[in-house]
Order: structure tokens, then sequence, then C-alpha cells
């Protein structure tokens, strides 16, 4: 940490900023999500929203970052930042917010986000929250987050710490202990307040194609060399076969251990009746520690959280971790044996039977119901 | 060479869990476990220890009792054990326990050839934060999400897992890795070990042991020196009831048909 940079001094740091993570000189979807999200900070706290974008020839990028709500991007372009290294990213990262001193500074907490904020915020001497699922600065607005998502009685609550104040910190809420608590998070002593936000679950602006071309791109001064980077990239390996995109499905069909007497036929089943709904297949973590479906089709606490329009649990109990994952999502339809599986109580609407029974019964009146439109 | 785990006893939030009326987790109803991902860390280790037979030694920050789980770790096959415990350290969140852990670990002494193994997060917290906050404080290169590792030399290829593939990455001694739970598959205790894991060296490290190295400082350790605070905390109600359908046959998933259709669900 440079002599000049004190992360205390609270007064000194302004504007919201958002890491832009991209592979492969594609922006991931999170990233926009992130943008969008910091978009609506930035206006509660009357500041600019930045993005920060280290990559090789990435200025091609920094445009739809503008139409997702950025007023600015600083672009790094380095051969030696083409592949994600941590020291690289870092050193980047962490000069920029020394030179800027940005007040809130966000992550997509994916397996690179992870890696990238803890680092920089143990160098930058200040607090991170993991994997957030909400953000709040206005108090009103947290008030009724609170009413609205939990049905909490706000009248009664305080609001106020005479530790700081508490209108002007950001909130960081997440998911704790396997989602049996929430929890919100404050950084009152340090800035900037970083966080790593949950994929998925910020909601993505309307694409502003005017503000994509007014967008500020900035190239600022950094400095790093090859001896900085303490890795190397050997090689970057796509995933052979194609990865389900759970978090972009409108339908989502999950198995959960259900399937147990018949994997095969109940992974058939389901991708029948995801087929028929036009979506895709998800997996409770059991049937993925089981081995009986790859890990991209996990869906809770641990997997990907997924907020599809709907959502039909086959033969999963509905443990907290995987509520978790699934509950926003907009139709809940259960199917379980057992009538007091806690996924009743998530689902809108149930059915109790065997799924192996249920499922080809409810291809046919979904296919009839289609034929009748 | 030595091979440096940390490991944290955690509640199972796998089993039940209960929350006490205020919003905070009942941990004396709950089990406690040997964090997941901390096993794969270890076993990790243990494979390397039985490639070139160096010593692995285990940390650990918690109360006393934590002590039981550092000794089922030496009946896997772990040599040593460091409990770090002390009420200036209660209450730290990862920023603070990342410091606490690498001034115990740079304490115990960290040599060129040294590699400490992480788990990939803790199931309480799910941060996966405390790995890479170790290695920049003791200014180590890291990677996490490692699923595979093969040592030649000083330098170590590592496979780091992302979500659509993966990377392969050289990286040389010392240096921090977290673990992910495709990496291995943690052994059992075995009964040779059990028989002597009492009689391992375990070396508590209290507040006075660790209080005059560079990295604690009485403002950034603890519940008082995070930078991180609780501000709420509360139980998500369950959603409102929903509506079993009756019945179990083909006019039960014609009515289910008949609502999504309704609602221009299909």
């Amino acid at each position: 940490m440079s002599a000049n940079y004190n992360s205390t001094d609270l007064g000194a740091f302004h504007n919201v900023w958002v890491f832009c993570e991209q592979r492969g000189g594609v922006m991931t979807s999170t990233t926009f999500e992130l943008i969008s999200e910091g978009r609506r900070l930035a206006d509660e706290l009357g500041v600019e929203l930045c993005g920060v974008l280290p990559g090789d020839g990435v200025d091609g990028l920094a445009k739809e970052l503008g139409g997702y709500g950025a007023d600015k991007v600083y672009v790094c372009n380095s051969p030696l930042l083409r592949y994600y290294t941590t020291d690289g990213y870092a050193k980047v990262l962490c000069d920029l917010v020394e030179a800027y001193k940005p007040e809130i500074l966000l992550f997509g907490a994916s397996n690179i986000g992870r890696d990238l904020a803890p680092r920089c915020a143990a160098r930058l001497h200040t607090g991170l929250c993991a994997d957030c699922t909400h953000l709040d600065v206005d108090l009103d607005g947290y008030a009724e987050f609170l009413r609205k998502e939990f049905r909490l009685d706000t009248d009664g609550m305080s609001f106020t710490s005479n530790l700081f104040d508490a209108s002007a910190n950001l909130k960081m809420t997440r998911p704790a202990f396997g989602g049996h608590l929430m929890a919100t998070i404050v950084c009152p002593r340090f800035r900037p307040a970083m966080a790593t936000v949950r994929p998925g679950v910020m909601k993505k602006r309307t694409y502003d194609a005017g503000k994509a071309a007014s967008v500020e791109v900035v190239h600022p001064a950094f400095s790093l060399a090859a001896q900085d980077i303490q890795t190397e990239v050997l090689e970057v390996v796509k995933a052979a076969g194609k990865l389900v995109d759970l978090i972009g499905a409108d339908v989502i069909v999950s198995v959960g251990r259900g399937i147990s007497k018949d994997v095969e036929g109940g992974l058939k089943l389901a991708g029948e009746l995801a087929e028929e709904l036009g979506g895709v297949v998800g997996a409770s973590r059991a049937c993925v520690d089981a081995g009986w479906i790859g890990a991209d089709h996990q869906v809770g606490q641990t997997g990907k959280t997924v907020r599809p329009k709907v959502y039909v649990a086959l033969g999963i109990s509905g443990a907290i971790q995987h509520r978790a994952g699934m509950q926003d999502s907009e139709c809940i339809v259960a199917v379980n044996k057992n009538e007091t599986a806690p996924i009743f109580e998530a689902a809108d609407y149930g059915i109790v039977g065997d799924l192996f029974h249920i499922v080809p019964l409810m291809i046919e009146s979904i296919r009839a119901a289609k034929a009748a439109k | 060479m030595k091979l440096f785990v940390t490991v944290k006893q955690v509640p199972d939030t796998s089993g039940k869990v209960s929350v006490k009326p205020d919003g905070t987790l009942d941990r004396a109803s709950m089990q406690t476990v040997i964090n997941p991902d901390d096993l794969n860390a270890v076993e990790a280790a243990l494979q390397l220890k039985d490639a070139c037979g160096c010593k692995v030694v285990a940390f650990t920050m918690g109360p006393p009792p934590a002590e039981g789980m550092l000794r089922e770790l030496m009946a896997m096959g772990v040599d040593e054990g460091v409990l770090i415990t002390a009420r200036e350290f209660g209450g730290s969140d990862t920023y603070a326990t990342s410091q606490i852990l690498a001034a115990a670990i740079d304490t115990y002494g960290l040599e060129a050839d040294d590699i400490v193994f992480s788990g990939r997060q803790a199931i309480d917290g799910d941060t996966a934060q405390v790995g890479p906050q170790i290695a920049e404080k003791l200014h180590l290169p890291q990677v996490s999400y490692v699923g595979a590792i093969e040592k030649n030399g000083d330098a170590l290829t590592v496979r780091r897992l992302l979500e659509d593939g993966y990377m392969t990455v050289k990286v040389r001694t010392p240096c921090l890795l977290t673990c992910v739970k495709e990496l291995n598959t943690p052994r059992y205790m075995n009964i040779r070990e059990i028989l002597c894991a009492y009689e391992k060296p375990l070396t508590v490290y209290d507040y006075d042991a660790l209080k005059d190295h560079p990295l604690i400082d009485a403002e950034t350790i603890g519940l008082k020196g995070s930078p991180t605070n609780i501000y709420k905390s509360f139980t998500p109600p369950p959603k409102g009831a929903g509506r079993i359908l009756e019945g179990s046959d083909r006019s039960t998933t014609d009515e289910l048909a008949g609502i999504l259709a309704a609602k221009h669900l299909i």
C-alpha cells in the first residue's frame, strides 16, 4: 500500500466501481448484472458508476458496459492481462483503487471474482462481504426490502447505530449457514466497501443504446511487468460438451434423490418434461454429489441461484440449501412422494405422488393443453 | 519442505439447524464437523507427504475443544497441530482471521519449499476469502479452486477450476492452494495413526504467543478490529403455503397444465 493511501480516510472516497470480468474477450453476463445494480447504487449516492476492465485489446467491450449503465470505463490493456492471473489483475486493480479511491467496489462471485476480491481487500486493508444477494445504500429501500422479501415487521426495528451512520454505508445482505440465516453486513470504518455478488441474482437493466454511445472510455496509466506475476497460465480449456445454462433458462426441471431407484430413467423423464416445457434440467446437490449429473446442473446455495418462470422440482425434498437457490422462481411446482417434504413449503403447486408415475402424465397433460390453445 | 493445512471446525449445516429467537445460530444444539473442503486440503497434503516424506502441520483457530478435531486429523496422518485460541481473536471476520492465521504460520516458520493448503470455503460462512487473504498477508502466490496438483521439484502444475472449464497454472513454492472436493477423496483415520494421535505434538498459540507479530494489531483483530460488522441478521421465513393439488392421476396433471396455461407459462 502506498504511503499516501489511507483506507480509513472515508471522505476521500467517491463513486461506485465494478470489476468487469471478461473471458477470452467476452464479457460475463454477471458483469452486466453488476453494472445494472451498480447504476442503482450510484444513483442512490448521487455519484458516478465506473467499470474497470482489464484485458488485452478489450476497448470494444466498453460500449456494452455503458449500455447497461456505466458512466465511465477504465480500460487496462496489456498482453500480461490476456488471461486472468491473481497477481496481474490484483496489482492493476489495487493501483487504480489507490489512485482514484472509489467508495464501493463490486465483483461477480465467480471463481475469478472470488479469487481476486479477497486478495485486493487484504492488500487495500478494507472489508469484503462474500456472495451478496442484495445491496442497499438508501435506508428506506433497505427497510422495504426486509418487508417485501422477508415479511419482517420493520416498524419496531431500529435502523440506527451509535457506531456508524447506517444511512451512508453500503448494506450488504447475504445468506449464511447454508441459507438458514440472512445477515446484512456493513464496512463502516474503511473504504472501499467491497462485495462479491452472486451471479444470477441482480436484474439486468434494459440495454440503452444512447448510453452505450456516450460512455466515457479512459485508459489510465498503470504499470505491470512480467515479474509482478508469480504464476504462469499454461493453458485455458473450455469444458467439453455444452454446459447447461441454468441462469438464462425460463424453465428448469430439477431432479433430486427421488430418482435413485432408476437414475437413468428419472433423468430421461426430466429431460422429456424439460423439452416439452422448453427448459433445461437442473439437479439437487445430492444428485451431483452422487455423480448422477454434472455439477453445472446444480441448483442451490453451493450451486447456482436461479429464478426461472417455471421451476419443477421432481423428487427433491427441499433442504434449505436447495430452496435458497430457487425460491425466487416465478412459479414452483413440486412432485414428491412424501407429503411432508419441505419442498411443498416453497412450492406454489404440489402433487403428492411418485415422479415416475406423475411425470409421464404431466407430459401428456401439457401436450394436450398446448394443443388446445 | 513442510506442508501447512488450515482447517476449521464448523457447525454441520446439512443437518438440523436451529436458530435462536434473536436470529443467531443456536450452536450448542448443533453437531460440529471438520469443514468438508478442508478435508480435501488435508488429503492433498497427506498425498504429497506419502510421496515426499515431509511433515504436515494443521493450523486451526477456535475454542479449546477444537483440539479434538486436530487429534482426528492426526489420526488421518497429520504430524503436528497448532491451535490458535484467545478471547482477543473471537469474532474476527475473514480479514482479521487471515491476519491471525498468517501470523501463526509465519511464527511457526515458513520456508522457501513450503506449501499452504486451505479448503475452498467453509460451510458456515461460504466466503472462500480466508485462503486468498492469508496468501496476500504472507506475500505468497495463490491458486484457488484447485482440482488437480502435480509436483516437479519446486514447481507445481495445478488445475484451477472455472465455471466453464479450467486453467492449468504453474506456480513455485512457497505458495498457497485452495482445494475443492473434485481434488481427491479424503482418507479415513487408520488404526496405526489413531494409536499415536495423542502423542503427536500440539502447540497452542494464545494471544501472548502472537501479539508481537507485526500482523497482530489490537486495532485489526477480533470483533472490534474486523473491517466488516454484522448490521442485522434474521431468518428467512418460509414462502406462503402453496396449494397441494388433489389426487395423483391424469386429472391432477390436467389441472396443473390448465393453471400453467392460464398463467401463460406454457
